[in-house]
């Protein structure tokens, strides 16, 4: 979690966001990631980024509490404490039926939530460098990291030319940290960190 | 790109008046950073005297013990497992809004999921109170919970529904949370990146979770939700399934039908939309937010109100025919005597649920009163009191004459305790609205933005000429896969 430079980009449309991505990505510029107000179906492909994964993990999540809810009941009603109920047989696999599946979800949504908190780090009282305020009202923000390659200067006007209204350059921390959002804190303390590249 | 933006002009607009984004979250968030109106007070103060007065009700049943209900010998659940049932039931609306249609595609839910899924939440959180509380000595609650104990250790009966119903309520109640309290985070985000106010920053920069909006985390978000939606869809079929199968695995004469399960889950959709209806008729009135839970709206859940308002009347029928059909002489005397005859103790009670119903929500047949807002409003209020009738009839006409007329029981009315509990409900429901309605967004913003380019009325006035396009490239794709 150094301090990095980046060139920002607002957009004020999603419209060139695509072509804004595609060209970014030909002129080899790094892309460091795009915010915007709202989901944009394609712009994670236009970006390359792969699919998630996050659907697969509820799917083991899933498996786990079948397997795991059926094999207790059985445990319970066959081995540990065998009730005779009307002379039931203890191994009554469809009345188990409704207990397993809805521990099934249980186990698949819970899992997947704190999967996907956990990917993309959220929490309480987790801080994290905001671009631009406005990304999460009305504004499409292309963020592009400054490399020992590329020039200040040359990204802006390569952004404006995409169509961005608003460009400026920002030294922020990447990643996140403890802090809350009524103070200014940050993990480093700007101008004594030495990974800052001009 | 024209194609995925292209919705046809039949479909009139479901975000009215020309927007643009910042205007979505203007009108959304202003009411969460203005002053609660003087409304806003009166409702909020009556909904926690009503609480309070709930809170005092159940410090009496749990001092005096269950006694201090009119519960008797054969009617063992009463007003208690009536209102259960209705919460719950009311709960479904929302989970079908936000799972359902999402799944079906239907744009129209994002002008009111948020609401509906935070209904969902609250009515499940009131219709728990019920068989918490009927216990008796609630200090003893978590002997429901399968743990290892030293009687025995003695499990619960995992074969008994009532533990199913533990199961499904508890499963049901932290899937909603999850699923609307992570569709919450972005917006809440968006109200954290406008605030001024310090102890705002901090509130939703607490809540929000450090959100983004980084494009890999809007990817996951939506997988996130597509699952949690294609989960939520059996989930809430299983959850009145359950519910019904507490009546309907029992051996009593009413209660003892396979119909139960489809019958109590149309109901339950049903009673819930009439509640989505009452609340948002207010809402969007009080808050301002005409232009976003539109006439449109009102009228494709009226829709869905007559619609499942049939099914139930339909397996009203069919349980009468079959209590006939089937010959056995105490289920037809549960049906014939108990209820259907108008002169009977409780006969009152299951006409007033034909009525309510049944028959009076046909009136939906008819496109003006669909759309009319007072016959929406004064409806809603209708279908709910008759499907907690419903319940009622259900519960306590099959159990008041039993297989012995020596334990027939007297005349059962609830006592002041009682139905101090149920209004407590009301007044949790509804302080919990009110606390959602000024503190959360109440509309989902980033879906309303999402949906804006293809459904708000601005946009859709472009739609003839991509119409146009669209079609020419269709006929000209065909043409040439012809000569090739």
């Amino acid at each position: 979690m150094a301090v990095k430079k980046f060139v920002v980009g607002c957009f004020d449309d999603e419209g060139p966001l695509f072509d804004a991505v595609k060209k970014v990505r030909k002129s080899g510029y790094k892309l460091h990631d795009v915010y915007t107000p709202f989901p944009i179906h394609g712009l994670d492909k236009a970006m390359g980024l792969r699919d998630t994964s996050l659907h697969t993990a509820g799917f083991l999540y899933a498996i786990f509490g079948t397997t795991s809810m059926l094999s207790f009941m059985t445990w319970v009603f066959t081995a540990d404490f065998p009730l005779n109920v009307g002379g039931k047989p203890h191994f009554a696999l469809p009345a188990w039926i409704p207990i397993t599946f809805e521990f099934t979800v249980l186990c698949s949504c819970v899992g997947m939530v704190i999967t996907f908190m956990y990917l993309c780090q959220l929490a309480p009282f987790v801080k994290k460098h905001h671009f631009h305020l406005r990304a999460t009202d009305d504004k499409f923000v292309m963020v592009i990291e400054l490399t020992s390659k590329t020039n200040e200067s040359e990204v802006s006007s390569f952004l404006t030319g995409l169509g961005a209204t608003e460009v400026n350059v920002q030294n922020a921390e990447t990643g996140w940290w403890l802090g809350r959002y009524d103070k200014e804190q940050k993990l480093f303390v700007e101008g004594q960190s030495e990974t800052v590249s001009a | 790109m024209a194609l995925l933006r292209y919705e046809s002009q039949v479909r009139p607009p479901l975000v009215e008046n020309e927007k643009t984004y910042h205007q979505v979250t203007e009108d959304i968030v202003r009411p969460i950073e203005a002053n609660p109106t003087r409304l806003w007070w009166i409702g909020f103060l009556i909904s926690v005297g009503l609480l309070l007065f709930g809170v005092y009700s159940i410090y009496r049943e749990v001092t005096y013990g269950v006694g201090q209900w009119n519960l008797n010998k054969t009617i063992g659940w009463g007003w208690d497992i009536t209102n259960f049932v209705w919460w719950v039931g009311i709960g479904h609306a929302g989970t079908l809004i936000s799972a359902i249609l999402l799944l079906f595609r239907q744009g129209w839910r994002t002008g009111v999921n948020r609401a509906a899924e935070a209904m969902t939440i609250f009515a499940v959180m009131c219709a728990g109170q019920f068989p918490i509380w009927h216990m008796g000595r609630v200090w003893m609650a978590f002997f429901v919970l399968p743990y290892a104990n030293t009687r025995g250790p003695l499990w619960v009966n995992f074969n008994s529904p009532l533990l199913w119903d533990v199961f499904a309520i508890s499963t049901y109640f932290t899937v909603s949370l999850l699923f609307w309290y992570s569709g919450l985070i972005p917006d809440l985000a968006t109200v954290r990146d406008r605030a001024r106010l310090k102890w705002r920053k901090f509130m939703y920069g607490f809540l929000s979770f450090g959100w983004t909006g980084s494009t890999k985390h809007w990817q996951r978000h939506e997988s996130l939700s597509l699952v949690l939606a294609g989960m939520s869809t059996p989930l809430v079929l299983s959850v009145h399934t359950v519910v019904s199968f507490d009546f309907a695995t029992s051996v009593i004469p009413g209660w003892h039908t396979t119909i139960f399960p489809p019958y109590f889950v149309a109901g339950a959709i049903f009673s819930g939309f009439a509640m989505v209806q009452t609340l948002l008729l207010i809402s969007r009135k009080v808050l301002n937010l005409e232009e976003y839970i539109t006439i449109e709206h009102i009228e494709v859940m009226n829709k869905v109100i007559v619609l499942t308002g049939s099914i139930v009347g339909v397996a009203y029928l069919t349980e009468l025919f079959i209590s006939w059909y089937g010959q056995n002489p105490n289920e037809g005397w549960a049906f014939a005597q108990n209820r259907l005859n108008l002169f009977s103790p409780y006969g009152w009670s299951y006409w007033l649920m034909m009525g309510c119903n049944v028959i009076s929500p046909q009136i939906f047949w008819f496109r003006k009163l669909r759309r009319n807002l007072v016959v929406t409003f004064f409806m809603s209020v209708i279908v709910n009191i008759g499907m907690w009738f419903e319940r009622f009839v259900i519960i306590v006409t099959s159990i008041y004459r039993d297989y012995l007329p020596s334990s027939w029981s007297t005349y059962y009315t609830p006592t002041i305790w009682e139905i101090g509990f149920y209004l407590g409900t009301f007044g949790l429901f509804f302080t919990c609205y009110f606390l959602f309605s000024k503190f959360f967004p109440v509309i989902a913003v980033a879906e309303i933005k999402h949906i804006l380019k293809k459904s708000g009325e601005s946009y859709k006035k472009n739609m003839y000429h991509i119409e146009k396009e669209s079609a020419e490239q269709l006929y000209n794709d065909v043409h040439h896969d012809h000569h090739h």
